[in-house]
């Protein structure tokens, strides 16, 4: 008993305390950000060496819909495309995703994901969401389970996960939606009632990342599903995930 | 010779692997496997009109693998050697579903993952076991569960409460990984990061493993401090898992408090990671022929600092759980694979340590900073959620100790972000070569075997996470338990999905 009480005593208050102003550390690559006068070599090298295709040029830019964050651009471009610790990398459509060398991150941190009012109004003190991996690899899956620990504790805003589709307001999906994944993926989301809200997380679930080329995925069930929030990351850090929610739901 | 004799990571001319008859190939399987060697690896590979099955059985006591292989036509059959070697049954239905080679008197050749859904028409479909009697029930879960967790099918036969037989219907995360490694074998790059993402939570397992196995095709001898940095992350993965496991259990059976404690825990054991790599679970670590990050002198004592901080408080932690009486009267003689069955069906990692059985590819296969030192491997005998849960604790204080020590090791250098010196567009395999490269994940032992055709590019990749073996495990575990068990007998094992659906 005695020893319960040191172990809780010295466990302590582990919360992060403000969500929205926490920062990463240095090395966390997060937010890119694109100096193209930087690197005088051959660009076409830059956009040949990322693994999942996600920078285009003229001009450049990275498609965090498809960017695992590896950082392979920055080594090769020596720094032109350089990723910042910078957290907030979601955005209410896929367009938003595509960060060339005019975005600002202070500009984009709260410009990307737009907020409604009816969606406050509905959700902005409770979201209960449900999340179905499909054919995630278990790191999106990881951070969404750690968004809930002591550390994160997202439930102080009312948001949570839940063990059915029936007790939520929305959808959270990981991964690039394998063919046998997809049809259970469409039932969990006729399951919920309406009006509800998708969020894609990670970059399997927004383009099928490394696996986009596969004959084993099946996205042509994202026709019949509207995605209302794009969370970008492989995978996102909680600190992201949270800050994208609470932007959507226009909580300050 | 039947065989020809390996090392770990040692590169082998696919002409001198033996190819006896289909009878004496099956014989010499049995027969090793019966004089106590363990089946690592089985599969196919198409090779024109025909199927090259080969197999790979290690003697851990010597550190040695064999390998041999036999020829067959597609569509064609063998006697099953699952009746005798139970550890190959589901090597034996993956080659049936991937080559239609079928193995006669198979007990149970069903789809691995196709034809799991019921999408294709044209796919065997799968079919359960029932039972019946008065009063049976079965209960059916998934694929979608009910935490944050990954997709698969469970089927409880039961009578009342009593779990009579699971049935583990995965393959709902199939993505065609090990055909991406081959249609993709020469992005180098791509290949780099797929390996992080056959399976999420062990990123620098399987990273490790396939980088080992490309470095002995391309003959790249990687630099000691490199091998050190592989080893601090890969011990820096297991204690991450290992206290997230301590807290799912603790949470199961729902001790708040350990769930909060070691859940606090691991968070300061990924967030080192990412201090040395930028991502919480490795990714962008391990390159082909190196790393892409070095510990420099200051990040050593910060880490440094860190771990010693945490090998206290896991033992505070660990000692409040493992004595509290409402913990141990769920977790101890719950859930048990006996020795005995837990080397038949051919488990691996620290749920076999957990029933006694003596692997670990540290110290078995060691490759990388592991030759270095004397490892020494962490066993109990009585098989049960205690167990599997206790070997966490003993082996995240191992794997601390190991840290320390490799820090110590490490001789500072500059950090190197450019590639060190090496060009990724001048690796080149040797062709017609066949490779075994296995790491000891905090699963468990993972096994790739890379083959390279004649113009040396990947023709074939066979992985196995150590989920594939220990899936079985589970369904043995949960015999005779109640249902309400299932959880914490799953959550003590801790299997990958995406591992084992590929």
């Amino acid at each position: 008993m005695l020893d319960l009480i040191k172990l809780i005593k010295h466990h302590g208050y582990q919360a992060i305390n403000d969500i929205r102003k926490a920062k990463l550390m240095d090395t966390h690559r997060g937010f890119p950000v694109i100096d193209e006068a930087k690197y005088s070599g051959n660009w076409q090298d830059v956009a040949d060496c990322c693994p999942v295709k996600a920078i285009s040029l003229n001009p450049v830019a990275v498609d965090l819909g498809k960017c695992i964050f590896c950082g392979e651009c920055e080594k090769i471009s020596n720094g032109a495309i350089e990723f910042t610790n910078e957290v907030k990398l979601a955005s209410s459509n896929r367009e938003g995703l595509i960060i060339s060398s005019g975005n600002n991150y202070d500009i984009y941190s709260k410009e990307a994901v737009k907020s409604k009012k009816e969606i406050h109004k509905l959700f902005g003190r409770s979201l209960k969401l449900r999340q179905v991996s499909a054919a995630g690899c278990n790191g999106c899956e990881m951070e969404l389970g750690a968004c809930g620990n002591v550390n994160f504790d997202m439930g102080r805003f009312g948001i949570d996960f839940t063990a059915s589709p029936r007790h939520a307001d929305g959808i959270v999906f990981t991964g690039p939606v394998s063919k046998n994944m997809a049809p259970a993926l469409l039932d969990a989301y006729k399951s919920i009632a309406a009006p509800k809200i998708v969020i894609a997380v990670g970059a399997c679930a927004i383009s099928g990342g490394l696996f986009a080329e596969s004959g084993q995925i099946n996205r042509s069930v994202l026709d019949e599903i509207k995605i209302d929030l794009y969370v970008s990351g492989c995978p996102p850090h909680p600190l992201t995930f949270i800050n994208a929610v609470l932007d959507f739901l226009g909580i300050k | 010779m039947n065989w020809i004799e390996i090392k770990n990571l040692q590169t082998v001319p696919l002409s001198e692997i033996p190819r006896p008859g289909i009878d004496e190939f099956r014989n010499e399987v049995i027969q090793k496997v019966k004089s106590g060697n363990r089946l690592v690896q089985f599969f196919g590979n198409k090779n024109s009109d025909k199927i090259i099955l080969y197999a790979v059985i290690a003697d851990d006591d010597v550190a040695k693998l064999f390998v041999s292989s036999m020829e067959i036509f597609p569509g064609g059959a063998y006697n099953s050697i699952t009746p005798d070697v139970p550890s190959a049954h589901l090597f034996e239905r993956e080659i049936f579903e991937q080559y239609g080679i079928k193995p006669e008197g198979h007990p149970w050749l069903k789809p691995v993952r196709k034809g799991i859904a019921g999408i294709d028409k044209a796919e065997t479909q799968y079919e359960y076991f029932s039972m019946s009697g008065d009063e049976v029930h079965e209960v059916g879960v998934g694929p979608i569960h009910a935490g944050i967790i990954e997709p698969g099918h469970f089927r409880f036969s039961c009578h009342g409460e009593k779990v009579y037989h699971l049935e583990i219907k995965l393959g709902f995360q199939h993505r065609g990984v090990e055909d991406l490694f081959v249609r993709n074998n020469s992005r180098i790059v791509y290949l780099e990061k797929l390996a992080e993402s056959i399976a999420g939570d062990t990123v620098i397992g399987h990273a490790e493993t396939f980088a080992g196995a490309m470095e002995s095709l391309a003959g790249i001898s990687v630099p000691y401090q490199v091998k050190i940095i592989r080893a601090i992350a890969l011990e820096l993965e297991r204690i991450a898992i290992h206290l997230g496991d301590l807290s799912a259990l603790s949470g199961d059976i729902a001790y708040l408090t350990g769930n909060s404690v070691f859940g606090a825990l691991r968070t300061k054991v990924i967030n080192t990671t990412m201090a040395v790599c930028g991502n919480r679970f490795g990714r962008g670590l391990i390159k082909i022929g190196g790393v892409n990050f070095s510990i420099t002198q200051e990040l050593s004592d910060k880490i440094l600092e860190t771990l010693n901080k945490l090998d206290d408080e896991t033992v505070l932690a660990a000692e409040v759980l493992f004595s509290s009486a409402s913990v141990l009267e769920r977790f101890e003689k719950t859930g048990i694979v006996e020795t005995e069955v837990a080397k038949e069906i051919g488990m691996v990692g620290p749920a076999a340590r957990a029933s006694g059985v003596a692997i670990d590819i540290r110290s078995d296969h060691p490759s990388g900073a592991y030759e270095y030192f004397p490892h020494h491997k962490l066993t109990l005998s009585t098989g049960d959620v205690f167990a599997r849960a206790y070997i966490r604790f003993v082996e995240i204080q191992q794997s601390i100790k190991i840290i320390k020590e490799q820090l110590q090791n490490l001789p500072e250098t500059a950090a190197d972000k450019t590639g060190g010196g090496l060009n990724r567009k001048e690796i080149i395999l040797k062709p017609d070569s066949l490779v075994v490269s296995l790491t000891e994940g905090w699963r468990g032992e993972i096994a790739h075997v890379l083959l390279t055709d004649k113009s040396g590019k990947i023709e074939r990749i066979k992985i196995k996470d150590p989920s594939f073996n220990n899936w079985f495990g589970l369904t043995l575990a949960v015999r005779n338990e109640g249902i309400s068990d299932f959880p914490i007998c799953n959550k003590s094992f801790d299997l990958s999905y995406s591992g084992y659906d590929l």
